[in-house]
């Protein structure tokens, strides 16, 4: 079994419209969505769910106030500017109790925050895990742990050949907590300087853990010269080009239409998807002969 | 005729007291949070830029100011004094990050999963731990033209980001009044947040006046505004949103809008000499001046909004 991540660094670079493509055209395996704060996939996958579960990612202090003799302990010992006038504003506390411990008059309390909630789907094209974080709430790099675990022990369970997970934006935690242990990492960029910039901070994060990257440049034809910029980048630094997706205003239509694109159209977008998920396959069967 | 209004309308704006802090966000990445941020920046001028998307800033390719302050930004990660340590073990138990374990007769330190809450250190009954500075990323200064700039870029590999999101949050004299190092010229602040609605982006927002809303006409792109605006109304922020590629996608962005009466501040079409700009790292009020009327207009309706 194989876990093949999509992430690009920069957001709305195409990850999902390729994920669910993907989804569409992969056999045998299950899907994953860990951009579990702004989740999209759903939209495209539309998923029946089978389980709901809650996701309590940390904690949070409450002060009771019969208790508390307002001595200001907690507020002096608080680095999140998360207590004022006695109360805790759960959207800043980062659940780390220190308060909990220094208050003298034993007042406060480190309650459960229920951050989320997290999901085992059935979709047409194979059991889906995805997962809703709470609004305004932390720790979304554990939940992202937690749907991939999901993921993998129904592949496992069920003998599917790939876990595919549509990644987060961005370089930080949730990011971080989708690649470990992942096989593959494709990267979706655009030919605009925002996109080669993040595009480099990302495959230094994939660098980092050691994890194998590949390349995909979506909507390659919204300037050439900067698409060439990109592949000299990948040869010089020796990642493989796997795909050059033109843009098309098709790929917007079938998103209304909640289609995969390469449900929806026959065109070039489709083709250069479907050779990007072959070439993938192809890599793949390399890895596995090594 | 036009640059004389123009003139006079930033003249009017430029002459409030308390300046507006102004947060620009979007839940969906990629909808144009930084083209709306910095095309507002250089239509008004005279204002402090912050961009706190420290995992992937993107507007000094756009503003491109001249740095000219660089530091660290640390948080305070724990360092035991094996002299003093009995391993009595109080650091790991009270630990909420598991960045600490007790062995037998050896600490472990997972620095990266540190918070910097302090608790190890206050709590140690030996005082046998004191903190010392981990860099977690970089922030820069400088100004471009008539906007002062703030960024900060996180180091790869690095997970937490909030923190250097509050350092350059403290950048601003707005947010931050106790920051005697940075001179109030009394300048509206424009924040570029992060896409999402998790923590960076809580941070990101949190003290704002204002924060618009850019989004785009499609199913991801309302499903994402919804969380967006669940979160803006946790936080008891008012909120407005700007349609960017207004024209592609569907209706249902403007029924939801209608729906909840949100105010709809600002509509851009769909254009590839914009985009074309875009990619090369071009303001789009260069290429399409006439826009910059539309970016005052668009402060004057958050400001109408919020009761100025």
């Amino acid at each position: 079994m194989k876990q093949i991540v999509v992430i690009s660094g920069k957001g709305g670079t195409g990850k999902s419209v390729i994920t669910a493509s993907f989804a569409s055209l992969a056999k045998n395996k299950v899907m994953a969505d860990c951009d579990v704060d702004a989740a999209d996939l759903h939209l495209l996958l539309h998923p029946a769910i089978k389980e709901t579960h809650q996701f309590s990612g940390g904690k949070t202090a409450f002060i009771d106030q019969e208790r508390c003799t307002q001595c200001g302990k907690c507020q002096e010992v608080c680095r999140f500017e998360a207590i004022a006038n006695f109360i805790v504003d759960p959207i800043y506390c980062e659940g780390c109790g220190v308060c909990f411990h220094i208050c003298p008059e034993k007042a406060i309390e480190m309650t459960d925050s229920p951050s989320g909630k997290w999901f085992i789907s059935e979709t047409k094209y194979g059991p889906f895990v995805h997962a809703k974080l709470g609004i305004a709430e932390e720790n979304s790099g554990k939940l992202v742990t937690l749907v991939r675990q999901n993921a993998k022990s129904i592949a496992e369970k069920e003998r599917k050949d790939f876990v595919i997970i549509d990644g987060p934006p961005g370089i930080g935690c949730p990011v971080i907590a989708s690649l470990g242990g992942i096989d593959i990492a494709l990267i979706v960029t655009e030919p605009t300087l925002s996109g080669i910039h993040d595009l480099e901070r990302i495959v230094g994060v994939a660098h980092h853990f050691g994890i194998k990257s590949l390349i995909c440049i979506n909507k390659y034809d919204l300037n050439l010269i900067l698409t060439q910029e990109i592949e000299k980048y990948c040869l010089g630094n020796d990642i493989e080009l796997v795909g050059k997706i033109p843009f098309d205003i098709s790929v917007t239509e079938a998103l209304v239409r909640g289609l995969p694109i390469v449900e929806y159209s026959n065109n070039q977008v489709t083709e250069e998807i479907k050779n990007l998920w072959k070439k993938i396959l192809i890599i793949f069967k390399k890895d596995i002969s090594h | 005729m036009k640059r004389r209004e123009e003139w006079s309308l930033s003249k009017i704006l430029n002459n409030r007291e308390k300046k507006m802090v102004i947060a620009v966000a979007s839940g969906k990445g990629g909808t144009g949070k930084t083209t709306i941020a910095i095309n507002l920046a250089l239509s008004l001028g005279n204002v402090h830029f912050l961009d706190c998307d420290v995992e992937e800033p993107n507007a000094h390719i756009f503003l491109k100011p001249e740095i000219t302050h660089a530091e660290w930004v640390n948080i305070p990660v724990p360092k035991v004094n094996e002299d003093r340590c009995t391993y009595c073990g109080k650091c790991a138990e009270v630990c909420a990050y598991n960045a600490i374990a007790v062995i037998k007769e050896k600490v472990l330190l997972f620095s990266e999963l540190c918070h910097g809450c302090g608790g190890c250190s206050l709590l140690c009954p030996e005082d046998a731990i004191e903190e010392i500075d981990r860099p977690i990323g970089i922030l820069e200064k400088g100004k471009a033209n008539s906007i002062l700039f703030t960024h900060g870029k996180l180091n790869l590999g690095e997970a937490l980001a909030v923190p250097l999101v509050r350092a350059v949050k403290r950048a601003s004299p707005e947010i931050n009044p106790n920051n005697s190092q940075a001179i109030s010229n009394n300048q509206v602040t424009i924040i570029d947040v992060p896409p999402g609605t998790s923590c960076p982006v809580i941070e990101s927002v949190k003290k704002s006046d204002f924060c618009l809303l850019v989004t785009e006409p499609t199913p991801f792109g309302l499903n994402d505004l919804i969380l967006a605006v669940e979160t803006l109304r946790k936080l008891r922020i008012p909120f407005g949103v700007v349609i960017n590629r207004a024209d592609v996608g569907d209706k249902k962005t403007d029924e939801y809008c209608e729906r909840e009466k949100i105010p709809i501040l600002m509509r851009i079409p769909m254009d590839r000499d914009i985009a074309m700009a875009y990619s090369q790292g071009i303001p789009m009020i260069e290429v399409k001046p006439e826009y910059k009327k539309e970016f005052l207009n668009l402060y004057k309706k958050m400001e109408e909004l919020t009761g100025g």
